[in-house]
Parts: structure tokens; sequence; C-alpha cells
């Protein structure tokens, strides 16, 4: 196993130098120019082209290439073009906030959606497996930002029980914290709740139809013990493997749920460098996600070997 | 283990609430958010108008301007012109000190003049007429003129763009063209670096030491004084989000709501709209490449006119015609220099005759390239309401769709429209800073070195030059009539009219709000 992991941690490199590559062509190739914003509105050709050099930018594509990946090899990611904040700074600043969103969405998505997923394919097809079946399809047709301000209107302008917006750090408080987190995590976690309801509903059911479910069953054993220690866990790698896959909806989602609870997050920052085109900052948060999405990808795979003895690496 | 559980959860939640029961006793906190997010410190490097918002919060100038828009001395304690009006001599007021503690010198304000003087489209025109700046001794220095320049304290007080914002003279010395690592000012806020957020918050802390005029505090004239112990400038990108923010309580100031939410806001409980002062706060503007045909022909400029209905735009942008104005000029209306000066030009929507003249210009049907900014509240619809115009008239529009910063990227570029230039982009400007002649760069047609678009009329720049070396304000007004008539004939843009962008602030919850005029004023803002 130890070998399997040193050596899928190896091949993350080969993966991430092309994200680099590919990121950092495609930003300059794609039109815009950080110098013209930062000089604004009322500058001239001329301003704009004395920042652009001062910020090295006329410099051809590969010398921008080789200067920008030496610096990584050194562990640097640059300055932002804009505020002159180290880029790992701006990463580290903004990492809080997402990965406290991620968790929660992750936990209230999970710890509701396998129950519920369990629970219709046990009671499949009588009212409940349609309710639960209805959910899942509401779940995944209503778009983030639109449940998102259905939440915010109702939630905190109508019945002011929770804040709007914002990130409240767990260092100023445990509820104020909990509190920020509630309808951005619910409002993120409705879709991946409703993907996940869904594939256990559909692996439970295979696994339900199984003979020796049947013979657990003939035995007398308790629906519980039935359900949850025969079935589920035979049916766990596509639900754990669903959880895997969902990790990257959620970071297309975290974007679009910063933005409406203006939450801090690493999201927001790329968004925003994006629109600013703020290459160095863009190309540091990229690799960030690259490297996130292979570091579960390869939990998620040292997972089957925990939940199905059969797999071996 | 229900009780194990709630035992547990009480033992964590317990410590959290020790800390929050020993927290200090609650400053006074100014939540703002502004029309955009500070990411440059460095207000001379930018002429984003966020990041002048940010410098006069922490910088002082020399003059400020009052309420109507006059100059009045700010850092400076006394003046004096020479009787050939060649040199201004300025001593600085008592009392003034860099946020580090150190003095507030002439070295400062010299070094600081030329950066802006070397950056800034006004300060490069003054410094045209400057031939030396010495100080007399640390508190006095002399500014020597080649001849005699009639808005040498407007341009030291102006608010738009780049401010003339006094930095330490070790920060001034930085190459214009890059920014300054550290915003250390001398003004009623201190720029609390360590909790900036980049797109998130800028917090600003009240400057204890700071020891303002004695005069009344009118906009940036008069006593500077700081309103609260910190303000953030909180960005919230969602205009929706910003607004339910506000209404509940979460923020106190909303700079620029977007003009559709300003009946929702006006009905909210406990919340204000108040309207910009007696300048609008923008005016929205056509900008054709005189370099590319067919506007490289004036024939054709001018058939554009005949397809603005102001009206048209001003409903499209914001609506309700509380806010809005229709106004066929260049200098602001209700402005000091508002006058007739080309407006005849305005006269009549007639698309069929906008084609007709293109024709007469040599126009023969090629696409017209309209750089269509798809993400901006006001340029959008604007630029869709002309691209219908264009089409009614059957003009053949080649609209561009791209995001605002792809427009800015695109719109410095001179080649012709088929290898990445461009006809025609819309754009806005502030209205002060478009009230005047020689601070409205956009008004200017000094060709190469002029902005997008590049208007070359060596007419218009002399008509510049002249009001600035008007003595009179009378005389002012004569050139600024003859400066609007011959860049409306010219056209080296087409208005589409003025709106106001209120400010919207929770009434009960603050005071002191004073109406926007270029830049927001938030130094005076108190806490009820």
């Amino acid at each position: 196993m130890t070998a399997y992991i040193v050596r899928r941690l190896f091949a993350t490199l080969p993966v991430m130098a092309v994200v680099a590559l590919f990121v950092f062509f495609l930003l300059r190739f794609a039109p815009g120019d950080p110098a013209a914003i930062i000089a604004g509105e009322d500058a001239t050709a001329e301003s704009i082209a004395a920042v652009r050099a001062k910020l090295g930018l006329d410099r051809p594509m590969v010398e921008q290439f080789v200067v920008w990946t030496s610096q990584l090899l050194r562990g640097d990611m640059g300055v932002s073009i804009f505020s002159n904040m180290a880029v790992t700074r701006l990463i580290s600043q903004r990492l809080e906030p997402t990965v406290a969103l991620t968790l929660s969405t992750l936990f209230v998505a999970v710890a509701l959606a396998v129950p519920i997923g369990v629970l219709a394919a046990w009671k499949a097809r009588k009212w409940v497996d349609r309710l639960v079946m209805g959910f899942a399809v509401l779940g995944f047709a209503m778009p983030v930002f639109v449940l998102a301000y259905i939440l915010i209107y109702f939630f905190a302008v109508q019945w002011q029980m929770l804040p709007v917006q914002g990130y409240q750090p767990m260092k100023e408080g445990f509820w104020p914290f909990v509190e920020s987190l509630i309808l951005p995590s619910v409002a993120l976690g409705i879709t991946y709740m409703a993907l996940i309801a869904r594939i256990t509903r559909a692996s439970m059911l295979e696994v339900l139809a199984q003979d020796y479910i049947r013979t657990a069953n003939s035995k007398g054993l308790a629906t519980d013990r039935v359900l949850l220690l025969h079935a589920l866990k035979n049916a766990a790698v596509p639900i754990v493997t669903v959880i895997g896959i969902g990790i990257a909806l959620l970071i297309s989602g975290v974007v679009i749920t910063e933005t409406v609870f203006n939450i801090p997050g690493l999201g927001r920052l790329t968004v925003d460098a994006v629109l600013k085109r703020d290459y160095p900052v863009v190309q540091g948060l990229i690799l960030v996600f690259a490297g996130a999405k292979v570091l579960v990808n390869l939990i998620i795979d040292i997972s089957y070997a925990f939940l199905d003895p059969r797999i071996r690496y | 283990m229900f009780n194990r559980i709630l035992a547990g959860a009480v033992a964590l939640a317990v410590p959290f609430a020790a800390a929050q029961a020993q927290a200090p006793a609650q400053e006074k906190v100014l939540k703002a958010v502004m029309h955009a997010d500070v990411r440059v410190i460095d207000p001379v490097w930018t002429t984003q108008t966020i990041a002048n918002i940010h410098g006069a919060l922490i910088y002082d100038t020399l003059f400020g301007n009052d309420a109507d828009q006059k100059p009045q001395p700010q850092m400076v304690g006394k003046y004096e012109v020479s009787p050939d009006k060649l040199t201004y001599t300025f001593t600085l007021r008592d009392g003034l000190k860099f946020h580090d503690g150190s003095p507030v010198t002439t070295k400062d304000v010299i070094a600081s003049l030329k950066r802006w003087g070397a950056k800034d489209g006004v300060g490069q025109r003054l410094m045209g007429f400057v031939t030396k700046m010495e100080p007399v001794d640390d508190k006095t220095f002399a500014m020597v003129l080649k001849a005699p320049y009639g808005m040498v304290l407007e341009s030291l007080g102006k608010t738009s763009s780049s401010i003339p914002a006094i930095m330490r003279e070790k920060d001034a010395l930085t190459d214009p063209q890059q920014q300054i690592k550290e915003a250390v000012g001398s003004g009623p806020y201190i720029f609390a670096k360590d909790l900036w957020v980049p797109g998130s918050k800028a917090v600003y802390l009240k400057n204890k030491d700071y020891q303002p005029r004695t005069e009344a505090p009118s906009s940036f004239a008069g006593a500077k004084i700081p309103g609260v112990d910190r303000i953030e400038l909180v960005w919230i990108s969602d205009p929706q989000t910003a607004m339910s923010a506000l209404i509940n309580g979460e923020i106190d100031f909303y700079e620029a709501p977007p003009n559709d939410f300003v009946p929702l806001l006006e009905k909210a409980r406990g919340v204000k709209l108040l309207k910009t002062g007696k300048i609008d706060s923008t005016q929205g503007f056509i900008r054709l490449n005189h370099l590319q045909p067919p506007f490289d022909n004036v024939k054709a400029r001018q058939a554009m006119y005949y397809l603005i209905n102001q009206e048209d735009f001003l409903r499209a942008i914001v609506g309700n015609p509380k806010y809005y104005k229709v106004c066929p000029a260049l200098l602001t209306c209700g402005g000091p220099y508002e006058n007739a000066g080309g407006r005849e030009w305005m006269k009549e929507y007639n698309p069929k005759k906008a084609l007709q003249l293109l024709k007469e210009a040599g126009y023969k049907g090629e696409p017209i390239t309209v750089l269509s900014a798809s993400d901006h509240a006001t340029i959008t619809p604007a630029t869709q309401v002309l691209i219908q115009a264009m089409r009614e008239a059957g003009i053949n529009v080649d609209a561009q769709s791209m995001d605002w910063g792809s427009v800015v990227t695109r719109r410095a570029k001179k080649d012709p429209p088929a290898q990445g230039g461009w006809n025609i982009f819309v754009t806005t400007s502030g209205g002060v800073g478009s009230a005047n002649p020689v601070l409205h760069t956009w008004i200017g047609a000094a060709c190469d070195k002029g902005l997008f678009g590049w208007p070359c009329d060596a007419k218009i720049e002399e008509l510049r030059n002249a009001f600035g070396m008007a003595q009179t304000e009378e005389e002012r007004k004569k050139i600024a009539t003859e400066l609007q008539a011959r860049a409306m004939e010219q056209v080296v843009y087409i208005p589409f009219g003025q709106w106001d962008t209120p400010l919207a602030y929770r009434a009960d919850k603050i005071d002191g709000i004073v109406p926007n005029t270029g830049l927001a004023v938030l130094w005076g803002i108190t806490k009820k």
C-alpha cells in the first residue's frame, strides 16, 4: 500500500506540470490585460504600456513562463499584480472559509443523503421513495444561486434568524462561526445531497436484491443490521466514488455560493482574479485546486481497499 | 449517550462564550460597501476611483474641494501668489504628522507632487507650467511657473482620477509606474495593512494624532474629524446580497446600489437614500475611434448624433426619471461650466438620416465593430440600446460581446477592427471631473497622447490650455462654451445623458453622511 501511495504521489507531478502549462498559456491567450485594468478609466495607452512594461507583461510569453516555473520550483507562486501581496498569503487568507464551507457542506450532505438514500431503497416504489426521488430531482434542477437567494430572503431578511452574508472565523466565537455557515452549506449541499441520495438508493437497490441479503433476512436479522452492516457496506464503493466526484462539483459550487453569501474564500478569490486578469493568483489557485482534486482522488482510491477487502494495490 | 454528546458540546462552547464575554467594549465600526474592492493601495499608480477613496482616507492633500467644488487650503496653512502670478508660496499648517510619527515636510510634499505630476493627466498639465518647486524651509515651499496658470489650486485639490496625495518622501520616490509598497499617509485614518484581505475587506483605524482644521467640514475642505474608531470597506460583489445586508443591518453604508434596487431600498425600514450633490454622479457617452474608417471622417462621426435619443439610454440604465437628466452636452449639466455650445447637434433622433449621412461620408456597409461589455451594470444596457439603434438604421453592426476587462484591453488597440481593433465603445465618466474642461480628460483631443479613440484637434487643445490660463470666471465660461461647441462639432464623444446613483445608508445607525461629489467622504460619518 505504501509503495502504491508513493507511486501515486509521484504520478501527480506530471499532472501538475500539465495543469501549470495549460493554465499559464490559456490565461495569456485569453483576451484581457491586467495593466489596462490597473491603469484605470482615465489612463492613456502610453500609461498602460508603461505599467505593462514594469510588470514584465511585455516580455515574450515563453520567458514569462520560464520565470514563473523557476519561481514555482522554489516554492514561490509569485505576487498579485494588483495588491503586491504574495499569492501564497492570499491563498492562505482565503483557505479557512473555503475549507470550513466545504467540510460543513460535506457533513450536511453526507449525513442527510446517505440515510435518505438507504430509506428510499428500503421503501422502494413506496411514497417515501417517491418523495426522496422528487427531492433529488428538485435538488438537481434548482441552481445554487436561486436557492441561495430564497434562503436569504426568508431566513435572513424576513425572519432575521441568520445573517445574510459574511464569514466569521471560529476564533471569533463558535456560534457566529456556525451561524455564518448554515445557509451557505444548505444552499450548496442540496445538489450534492440529491446526487448522493440517488446513487445511494441505486447502489442499495442492487445490493438488496443479492442472495446474501435474502439469507440475512431469512436468518431473522434485524432490519437495521441488514441495511447498515450487510447492504450499505457493500454498496459503499459507488457512494464513496460519487462523494469524491462531488468534491469537484463542490469546488465549482463554492465559487457561486461564496459570491452570493459574500464568503471570502478561494472561490471568490478565483472569480475576482479571473475578472481582473491577476495572472499569478489565477495560476496559483488552479494549481491548488488541481492538487486538491488529485489528493481527493488518491484518498478515495485508498478508501476502496478498506471498504472492499477484495481490492488490493 | 445523548447526555454525553450534550455535555461535550457544552464543554466546547463554554470557552468560546467566555472569550466573547471577556471582549473589550465594542469599538465604533463603520461597515461600508463601496462600488469596488480595494486592490491597489497607491492612488497615484492607478486612476481607479476606489483607490482614490482609499487614498483620501489615509492621505491628506494640500487643498481640498468644498461642497461647491472650490479649492480650499487643507494641509496648507497659508499661501501667497506673486503679483505676476508666476510664484506660489505654500506654507504647511502646524501639527501635520505621518502615521509613523514623522513630521510632514516640504521634501515629502515636493517629492509627492513630482510623482503625481509625472503620472496623472491633470498633474502633467500642471507640471507643464511648473519650472521648479523648491523648499524654503521644512514648512514652506515655492512653486514657480513659466506662465500664469489659473488651475493651480484646482489641480492640487482635485478629487477626480488620481488625487495629489502627499506621501512620505521615501514612498514618493517610487517610480510612478510602480506601486508603492507601504501606504503611510498623514490623513484622518490609518490603513491597517495586516487586516487587509484584498477582494474582501480593507480596514482603516482612527488616527488619534490627526489635527483637523478649525473650519467647518465641507466635502474635502474644512475639518476632517474621524467619526468612528474603525472603517471597514467590505467588498460584496453581489449587489443583491449587498442590498439584503443593508436591509438586515449588517452593513451601514452602500455607496452605489444599482438603480434597479432603488425602489426596494426606498421602502426598506431604517434605510435612507441620499442623492449626490449639485453635480450628478455619472455621465455616459459613446466613444468613436477617430483613427479608423468610417469615423476617421468627421461627417461619419456627426451622423451618429442622429442615432441618439438620450431618454432611451437613460430609461434602460436608470428607469426612474427622478435619478436621471437628459443632457446633450459634454461639460456636466448642473456644473459651473454648463453651457449651450454645440447642443444643436443632438436635436433630432433620425436613424434614416444617420445612415444617409454615413453613406455620404463614404460608408459602404462595412461591419462596424462595437465593443459590447456583457458584465457592467450601466455600460451593458447602454451598449445594447446603441446597437439596436444602429441596426434599426441599417448599419452593419459587428457586436463583439466580452467582459469589461476585455473591453478596457481592446480599446487600447489602434489596429483596424479586423485585426483586433474597434470602432465604438461605450463608457462613463464621473460628473465632477466632467464639469471642468481641464480635469475632464475625455474632452481632450491630443491625438496619440489622448485617451482611447484618439481625437486629434489642435483647436480643442488650445482652448483647454486657454481655459487653464484664464484668470477670471467670466473668461473661463466663455472659453468653456467655445470648447464644447468645437468638441461637439468634432465629435470627441457622444453623450447619452447623466444620472445619479444615490447613496444608501442605515439612518438609524449612522449620521454625518455628505452627498457624494466625486469621491465618497467617509471620515465624517459617526455611529449613533
